[in-house]
């Protein structure tokens, strides 16, 4: 009998459910594959390595084959695995329907929880504690341990170290990170709790600040708010926010999720308001699988789950709630061309595509050139592009060649870690693109300024 | 390349090495094939292999032994000269969509993947041809081309994922052959390794190549003739115009006969789908699109051409469609709306995945003219099994799809689903149809071969196949029913495709 077929396989009914990572996955959700093969060319993976085990039909059959108990969770299995970015570009081109994040996001939190028991938990290298978990959800610490590198940056201490190559000292995550770091802009002074609508007020609205982007692009959501407000928003910001818990979820620590979910549920007064805006596709997406999220962790009370629903139905990406409100036109010129790079946590996880293309097509003199493959991953994906440097590398270069083909002078993305990722290919290969939020643009239109880049 | 054995007609396949995992030999198989890809193109390792035990065709599952993944025409022919040197089978996987299970490796055996040869050789937009590695994605090649005012026209609803080599081998057709031909009029020539490591070149850019059409014989081979290496392939000009409409009715009936009409009239409409009541309810349910739901069939049709002669075929369509009692027409005039009419004819699938657990595509031809025969057949069936059965399909070219509603899970089901659909492929053939439009024999419909041809004609077939792969090592047992010998595998259908329709 040959290893793969179907019959060959040893079912240990005893093994313990807990044991066997995706146990606990409805199976009818592995069962809406039909394993047609449609969704494999839209896997940035997949396009990578040519193999079946990296697409998205591969790796619902090895989590399928884990759960029937035909493969073990071996290391090649694994690896297959983790090296998904969970960008769901398999979900946009899947005719059926099948909701693979739904598939991947529980199994990945079970093999973390697995290795935890076993005591090889990732959650406790230095890493995972201390840069994921102490620093990432609090915007004021990642200002804070930005200090040193704004000032080695003002004083180009940072070139020099680079150009000595100290930073090569550096441990590879850390190098990495650093490789990353925009050149940063002054921190911006704290947002007030309430700005007022410009105009007619034509709606009410929360923000949600989000904490990456708050400590390093918190010129963005100044012009975001700003924008806002030119189209008749109130714009409040609750001090009580929190982290939306993207990262901590997608490590496998889902319990802090929750707390970060509960802790928004508490701070955004849902009642008065038409939506919460949020301008950072990941944080969106996480925010908007809120609902989701809390049928999947366990212990958590039928009123949380319905009241984390509601919250979750609130939250609405900037362009999509600007596109719906029905923008008010910008009227100052960008006499530049520029291309949309489609952020996954946008167009595939949240389906939204064309309403900031049609926004920024308001833009007089703003020429937007159309990028081949859009909507294939950059290779950021979070925290991806720091657990999976080689693959994240190749996607990188493959979208930054796409990028300038089109020869344009701007590329525009919704999502920091795209904008980050974007930004470090185009510094390596000194290439002076300009990497811009929409919002940003919007604001200097609406402004009547010009960019300085 | 012709031996012996290859003139005789009952030639049964030889016996092939099957390999033990772990044995010397699969070390030493591995050790050499390594030494032609690298140690990143080759997975020998059970948990990797599993995902290779079956294609869009689930019924039957069977993993390889050794999957390689080869970057050059060189890597090819080395991997299957290795094979013939270790007697072991070995055939050729693209993206793996196949719905007829031709990617499946009976008695295991290596597997090529090509998936990583995709690239462009060459684009000739002046004398109209390019240049293409089999593993290149179908969509991929369209979309280099856009811009260029050209563009690969065979275009399978898989065209998304499905390789040009796939296509190659099961001579695709989709929604635009019926103005535009299948893959074999638009393949120049090819290259391919021969099941013994030779590379052969067949055809060429040039229109006319004197001696016999073998780049013609080769297309459609469903792997059985080597591996395609190469392909010249045909672009077509972009259409300066198009008009798409979609043509409610209020019977089948009607619509068959407007479609017969609209043809016989001399109009080649570009497309011409239908989807039937059973499909356009479900279409509803799952999305609003905003269909009739009482109507009886809407069908969906795209004339293209110049600018001058559209209006004048869109009036006469219309006028045919009016004498057929057509209820409605909405016209798709601006590129946005004729997006969403496509995007409401592909999206039809997903909309069914979703109503039933299970389901099963069938795939057969009649001649046009007997459209209407065939469907109420389709219908009187759905009704004697108790079984769901909905219909879109290619309706221009009498390629009907019906697919069969059921829960997997139910064994009742799964053979009630059988016989159904085997009563429903015979009526195709009674009808002086076919029993596969594109999807190909494959494994699948293997049984159905001896039925459509007679002894002669298998026998000459096989002559041909054995021209090209006399020892059967390469994809065996495939598209021609074994026999005679007690050593070929046999698979017996038991279980349904649960699979997309399209
Ligand atoms: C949802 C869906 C819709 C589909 N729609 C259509 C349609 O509209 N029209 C249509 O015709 N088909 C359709 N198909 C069937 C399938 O997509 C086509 O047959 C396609 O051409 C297969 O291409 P592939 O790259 O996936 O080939 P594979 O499935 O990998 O292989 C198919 C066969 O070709 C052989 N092969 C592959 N590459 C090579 C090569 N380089 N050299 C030699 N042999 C090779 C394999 O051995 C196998 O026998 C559909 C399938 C699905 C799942
Ligand atoms: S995920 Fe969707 S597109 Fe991919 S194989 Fe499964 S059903 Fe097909
Ligand atoms: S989420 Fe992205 S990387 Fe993962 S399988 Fe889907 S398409 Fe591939």
């Amino acid at each position: 009998m040959k290893p793969g077929s179907s019959s060959s396989h040893p079912v240990d009914i005893t093994k313990d459910p807990k044991e066997i990572p995706g146990s606990q996955i409805p199976y009818e959700k592995f069962l809406d594959c039909i394993h047609c093969g449609l969704c494999t060319a839209a896997c940035p993976t997949y396009l990578e390595t040519g193999n079946e085990n990296d697409s998205p039909r591969g790796r619902i059959y090895l989590m399928r084959a884990v759960v029937d108990q035909r493969v073990e969770l071996s290391d090649a299995v694994r690896g297959h695995l983790d090296l998904c970015l969970d960008c769901r570009s398999c979900e946009t081109a899947c005719p059926s329907g099948v909701q693979y994040g739904r598939l991947i996001e529980p199994f990945r939190v079970d093999i973390q929880k697995m290795d935890a028991r076993q005591g090889k938990s990732s959650q406790q290298d230095w890493f995972h504690r201390w840069i994921l978990y102490r620093l990432f959800p609090y915007p004021s610490r990642i200002r804070m341990t930005l200090v040193p590198a704004r000032v080695m940056q003002t004083l180009r201490i940072d070139k020099l170290m680079n150009a000595l190559k100290l930073t090569s000292l550096l441990p590879d995550k850390l190098k990495r990170m650093n490789d990353l770091l925009p050149r940063l802009k002054p921190a911006e002074p704290d947002l007030p709790e309430v700005l007022p609508a410009q105009g007619t007020q034509r709606a009410r609205v929360a923000f949600f600040t989000g904490c990456v982007s708050e400590a390093m692009y918190s010129h963005v959501n100044r012009a975001t708010v700003r924008v806002l407000q030119a189209n008749g928003c109130e714009v409040v910001i609750p001090k009580t926010q929190a982290c939306c818990g993207a990262i901590h979820y997608h490590s496998g620590a889902d319990q802090a999720a929750l707390e970060f979910a509960l802790k928004n549920l508490a701070a955004f007064e849902l009642d008065d308001i038409d939506a919460i805006i949020v301008n950072v596709a990941g944080c969106g997406a996480m925010l908007k699988d809120y609902g989701h999220i809390a049928e999947e962790i366990e212990g958590v009370s039928a009123e949380h789950k319905e009241q984390l629903k509601q919250l979750a139905s609130k939250f609405k990406d900037v362009s999509e709630f600007l596109f719906e409100l029905g923008p008010i036109a910008p009227q100052g010129e960008i006499p530049h061309s520029a291309t949309y790079h489609d952020a996954c946590h946008l167009v595939h996880a949240q389906k939204v595509q064309n309403q900031p293309r049609k926004l920024l097509e308001l833009i007089p003199g703003l020429n937007l050139i159309p990028l081949n493959e859009s909507t294939i991953c950059c290779g950021a994906a979070g925290s991806y592009n720091l657990t999976q440097p080689e693959m994240a590398d190749q996607l990188g270069k493959r979208k930054l060649k796409n990028i300038l083909d089109t020869g344009a002078q701007i590329v525009i993305s919704g999502n920091v870690g795209c904008t980050l990722q974007i930004d470090s290919k185009l510094r390596q290969s000194h290439q002076p693109l300009w990497v811009a939020h929409p919002m940003e643009l919007l604001d200097l239109s609406y402004r009547g300024q010009k960019p300085a880049f | 390349m012709v031996d012996d054995t290859s003139q005789t007609i009952n030639l049964s396949a030889p016996v092939l090495e099957k390999l033990e995992a772990g044995s010397r030999p699969f070390s030493l198989l591995i050790q050499k094939l390594t030494g032609i890809v690298g140690k990143t193109g080759i997975l020998y390792n059970a948990d990797e292999l599993l995902v290779y035990e079956c294609d869009g065709y689930i019924v039957d599952k069977s993993a390889p032994d050794i999957v390689v993944f080869p970057t050059t025409t060189e890597q090819v022919s080395a991997t299957v000269k290795i094979c013939n040197e270790f007697n072991v089978p070995f055939l050729a996987r693209g993206a793996g969509t196949s719905l007829s299970g031709g990617c499946l490796p009976i008695g295991g055996g290596v597997m090529i993947v090509l998936t990583r040869m995709k690239q462009i050789l060459e684009l000739n937009l002046r004398d109209r041809y390019a240049i293409v590695e089999p593993g290149m994605v179908n969509l991929h090649l369209t979309n280099a081309l856009k811009g260029t005012g050209y563009h690969y026209a065979p275009d399978p609803s898989s065209q998304g994922s499905c390789t040009i080599g796939g296509n190659i081998a099961t001579n695709s057709g989709g929604p635009h052959t019926l103005k535009y031909g299948v893959t074999t009029n638009h393949v120049l020539g090819l290259e391919a390794v021969l099941p013994d490591g030779t590379i052969i070149e067949l055809g060429g850019p040039t229109a006319e190549v004197p001696g016999y059409d073998l780049h013609g014989v080769y297309v459609g081979n469903e792997g059985t003739f080597g591996i395609c290496t190469k392909a010249i392939v045909r672009l077509t000009r972009d259409p300066e115009a198009h008009r798409t409409m979609l043509a409610v009715f209020q019977t089948i009936g009607d619509a068959t006969r407007a479609i017969s009409e609209i043809i016989a009239e001399g109009i080649i409409p570009s497309a011409l789908e239908m989807m039937d009541h059973g499909i356009i309810q479900a279409v509803e349910e799952a999305f609003h699109f905003g269909f009739p739901l009482d109507a009886g069939a809407v069908l969906l049709i795209e004339v293209d051409g110049l600018e001058v002669a559209m209006d004048a075929e869109v009036s006469k369509i219309l006028e045919l469609c009016n004498k057929n009692n057509v209820r409605e027409i909405q016209r798709a005039d601006t590129p946005e709306e004729r997006m969403l009419i496509w995007k409401s004819r592909k999206q039809a699938f997903g909309a069914i995945g979703r109503l039933s657990p299970s389901y099963c595509t069938q795939d057969g031809v009649v001649p046009r003219t007997r459209l209407p025969e065939i469907l109420e057949f389709i219908e009187q069936t759905s009704a004697k099994y108790g079984l769901r059965i909905v219909n879109v399909f290619h309706a221009g070219d009498g390629n009907v799809h019906p697919i069969l509603l059921f829960d997997e899970r139910d064994q009742g089901q799964i053979q009630l689903v059988l016989e159904a659909s085997e009563e429903i492929l015979e009526k195709c053939l009674e009808l002086g149809g076919s029993v596969t439009g594109e999807h190909g024999i494959g494994v699948e419909k293997i049984n159905f071969m001896s039925r459509i041809f007679n002894e002669t004609d298998l026998a000459t077939m096989e002559k041909v196949r054995n021209i090209f792969n006399p020892r059967q090592i390469c994809s065996r047992d495939k598209v021609l029913p074994p026999h005679g010998s007690g050593n070929a595998t046999k698979v017996t259908q038991t279980h349904p495709a649960r699979r997309a329709p399209h």
